[in-house]
């Protein structure tokens, strides 16, 4: 694995280098060693995977269950070490941030957002002491004046309104909403660039998940943060997001904008997804009826297309090659070799 | 509690008729169901009524705390303290089955009646094979041939398309997606009338959903039975069940076809939740979702329960609760639609 990113890959396959994105990745890839002590066999999240975020903007990373897209998170936030590759954060190389003040500086910059608004919450503290701790860790220049107005700012910023009043309350008393908003206010309090948001709003009823996309749209717009915001929902994505990531079985299967992207998906596989989202205002697509497959666990792979097990167009170099990202139209890449030959793919 | 009349039920026998509706497998009349505890009565489910033919898929939505899978748990009898069924029937193939005894309901389950659970990991016995999981259910009810049991185990089994090799796997070595349709496989044993479906899917992909989804729809139809499906997510049933009940604060707000119901929705909840879905194809514009929470309900508003996050709230609203009113064979809870009263300001 090592000697295939090692080489960087620049040339014709390679991801276009944006110089001022704020966070790129370089054939980041981790592996998990699986089984007994003794065992050799080792579980692919992540391979080979080139992502470039801009600043003011938001990344959608979708896929399915397993598809390595909450490895990602853990290993933009530092969590995981990388098995090889690297992060580039402000053009600076992430494995250089060893020291404990440089990562502690680096989190706060890149705050994550859990899953779970009911269990990432200390229930026997008022709200108010999340957010304090944040600012007295990673702000300590502030006074007591001071700090109190910033977790006033940041409450009003994501619409927990009157401010002053919300961060008197216990967690046990706010809506999954309402807690969601105060899991994306203590990010907002350490004046972050880019906020790692993972599911944050899968645990949500339907009819609050909305309000929470919009304060994640405004953030963007009015306190200019980038957020990489990973899903398992195209459509909330679509809704959302500037630019598409779809993942499959630790690899990128395709990138681009994310209109783009879903008005002509060229991979096999987001089109198979995209068959597959529910929508009443459209009739009933076939595509994900036939499919009965299942994202592969990718133990000790030989080389090939992780999908091609699924692909109806799966073609004899599918077996032998892994589909390198190429580009298809400007800024929009997919990893499939019946789409780069320039075959039309309509596999669902 | 509420001017909630009971007897507006869409093809339902006059009020008063305890044995339900003639031709329905199952006829839940006025069901309440209220978590009894020392701080207080929350009345979760508030009489609930409708009818279900033989064949008929029915899906209930509503967002979480609404009482659907309150609603579910008293029709198939699994309430346990401290909730509790206060008040009305559930006439199953012409038996009410509020009170009976554990023995009699054992009779009826999985023979007439089976319910598939949201999550099939926990539904599953892990130190047991699948096989001897199947087995036990048609030993319960007096099927000891063992051929026999291991011909319908396999057949059931290639009816949701895993292979009859998986009779030996433990549920820990099938996927999620798998271990949920052997569920359903189980729940197939003995063919029952009725299946009732608690979110089978909502633990699985969008791919691996939509593909369940329409395998169910697929078996329904081959084999007759009629379904209940509970989901919090109401695109997903917009084109696989007949009918949609739409549940809020325990009460049923709209009830209708379904298609009818997304074509042309009535109350202000049911177009708030489907203005909440983002669309993937259509155009794409700002959406509001629906201000506020769904209501504590142990601290319900006085008049309509959604009236607090109402678009379209009257002063009548605030006051009293709506009945259910007849428009165009949907029933709707909201003042907008009486006919009989005025139409509000």
């Amino acid at each position: 694995m090592t000697a295939e990113t090692a080489d960087g890959r620049e040339g014709p396959g390679a991801t276009p280098r944006d110089s001022t994105a704020l966070l790129q990745t370089k054939g980041l890839t981790r592996h998990f060693r699986i089984g007994g002590m003794f065992s050799r066999s080792y579980l692919h999240a992540v391979d080979d995977f080139d992502i470039s975020i801009g600043e003011r903007q938001i990344i959608a990373l979708a896929g399915e269950s397993g598809s390595g897209k909450s490895t990602v998170a853990r290993l933009l936030a530092k969590l995981y070490q990388p098995t090889s590759g690297e992060i580039y954060f402000q053009g600076k190389p992430l494995s250089a941030v060893r020291s404990r003040r440089d990562v502690l500086r680096y989190r706060g910059e890149v705050p994550m957002v859990f899953q779970d608004p009911f269990a990432s919450f200390n229930p026997v503290f008022r709200v108010s002491h999340g957010v304090q701790r944040c600012l007295k860790l990673h702000r300590g220049e502030l006074s007591a004046q001071q700090r109190q107005e910033e977790a006033e700012r940041v409450f009003e910023a994501v619409g927990l309104t009157p401010a002053g009043d919300v961060l008197q309350r216990f967690p046990h008393e706010l809506s999954g909403g309402q807690r969601q908003r105060v899991g994306f206010a203590q990010a907002l309090a350490l004046r972050p660039k880019l906020i790692l948001a993972d599911e944050p709003v899968s645990m949500l009823d339907v009819s609050i998940r909305i309000g929470l996309l919009n304060v994640m749209a405004q953030l963007r717009d009015e306190q200019g943060v980038s957020i990489l915001y990973i899903t398992h929902d195209l459509a909330s994505a679509r809704y959302v997001a500037d630019r598409l990531i779809i993942m499959y079985a630790g690899r990128v299967a395709e990138q681009g904008p994310t209109e783009e992207v879903l008005a002509s998906p060229r991979h096999p596989y987001t089109q198979l997804l995209l068959s597959a989202v529910p929508d009443p205002r459209a009739p009933l697509g076939v595509g994900a009826e036939t499919d009965r497959g299942e994202p592969p666990k990718v133990i000790d792979p030989a080389p090939g297309c992780r999908f091609r097990w699924r692909c109806p167009l799966a073609i004899d170099e599918c077996q032998r090659v892994t589909p390198e990202l190429s580009p298809l139209a400007p800024d929009h890449e997919a990893a499939c070799h019946v789409a780069r030959s320039g075959a039309e793919v309509k596999a669902f | 509690m509420s001017s909630a009349p009971g007897n507006d039920v869409i093809g339902a026998a006059p009020p008063g008729d305890a044995a339900g509706a003639a031709g329905a497998v199952l006829s839940v009349r006025d069901l309440s169901v209220e978590y009894i505890m020392e701080a207080g009565t929350v009345e979760a489910v508030d009489k609930v009524s409708f009818d279900v033919d033989p064949g008929e898929f029915i899906a209930i939505v509503g967002e979480s705390g609404c009482g659907k899978s309150t609603l579910l748990f008293g029709i198939a009898q699994l309430l346990v303290p401290p909730a509790e069924i206060t008040q009305g029937s559930v006439i199953f193939k012409g038996h009410n089955m509020v009170g009976l005894t554990d023995k009699q309901l054992a009779s009826v389950r999985w023979k007439d009646l089976s319910v598939v659970m949201q999550s099939a990991m926990n539904a599953l016995n892990p130190v047991k094979s699948i096989g001897a999981q199947f087995a036990d259910a048609m030993q319960a009810h007096g099927v000891t041939d063992k051929a026999q049991i291991a011909d319908r185990s396999a057949e059931v089994l290639k009816m949701v398309g895993i292979d009859p090799i998986h009779l030996s796997s433990y549920p820990h070595q099938l996927s999620g997606g798998m271990r949920q349709r052997s569920m359903i496989a189980m729940a197939l044993l003995l063919t029952p009338d009725l299946v009732i479906m608690d979110e089978p899917t909502s633990a699985l992909d969008v791919v691996a959903q939509r593909s369940l989804m329409a395998q169910i729809k697929e078996l329904q139809e081959r084999l007759g039975f009629a379904v209940i499906f509970v989901t919090h997510d109401m695109s997903l049933v917009s084109h696989f069940s007949d009918r949609l009940m739409v549940m809020y604060a325990g009460r049923v707000d709209e009830f209708g076809p379904t298609r009818q119901l997304f074509d042309s929705p009535l109350h202000p909840y049911t177009i708030g939740l489907m203005e909440a879905f983002p669309s993937i194809r259509g155009p794409k514009v700002p959406l509001t979702g629906i201000p506020g929470s769904p209501p504590d309900l142990a601290r319900l508003p006085p008049g309509c329960r959604f009236a607090p996050r109402c678009p379209q709230v009257m002063t009548r609203c605030r006051e009293e609760s709506p009945g259910l009113y007849h428009v165009n064979g949907t029933l709707v809870r909201c003042f907008l639609h009486d006919q009989r009263g005025e139409v509000g300001e």
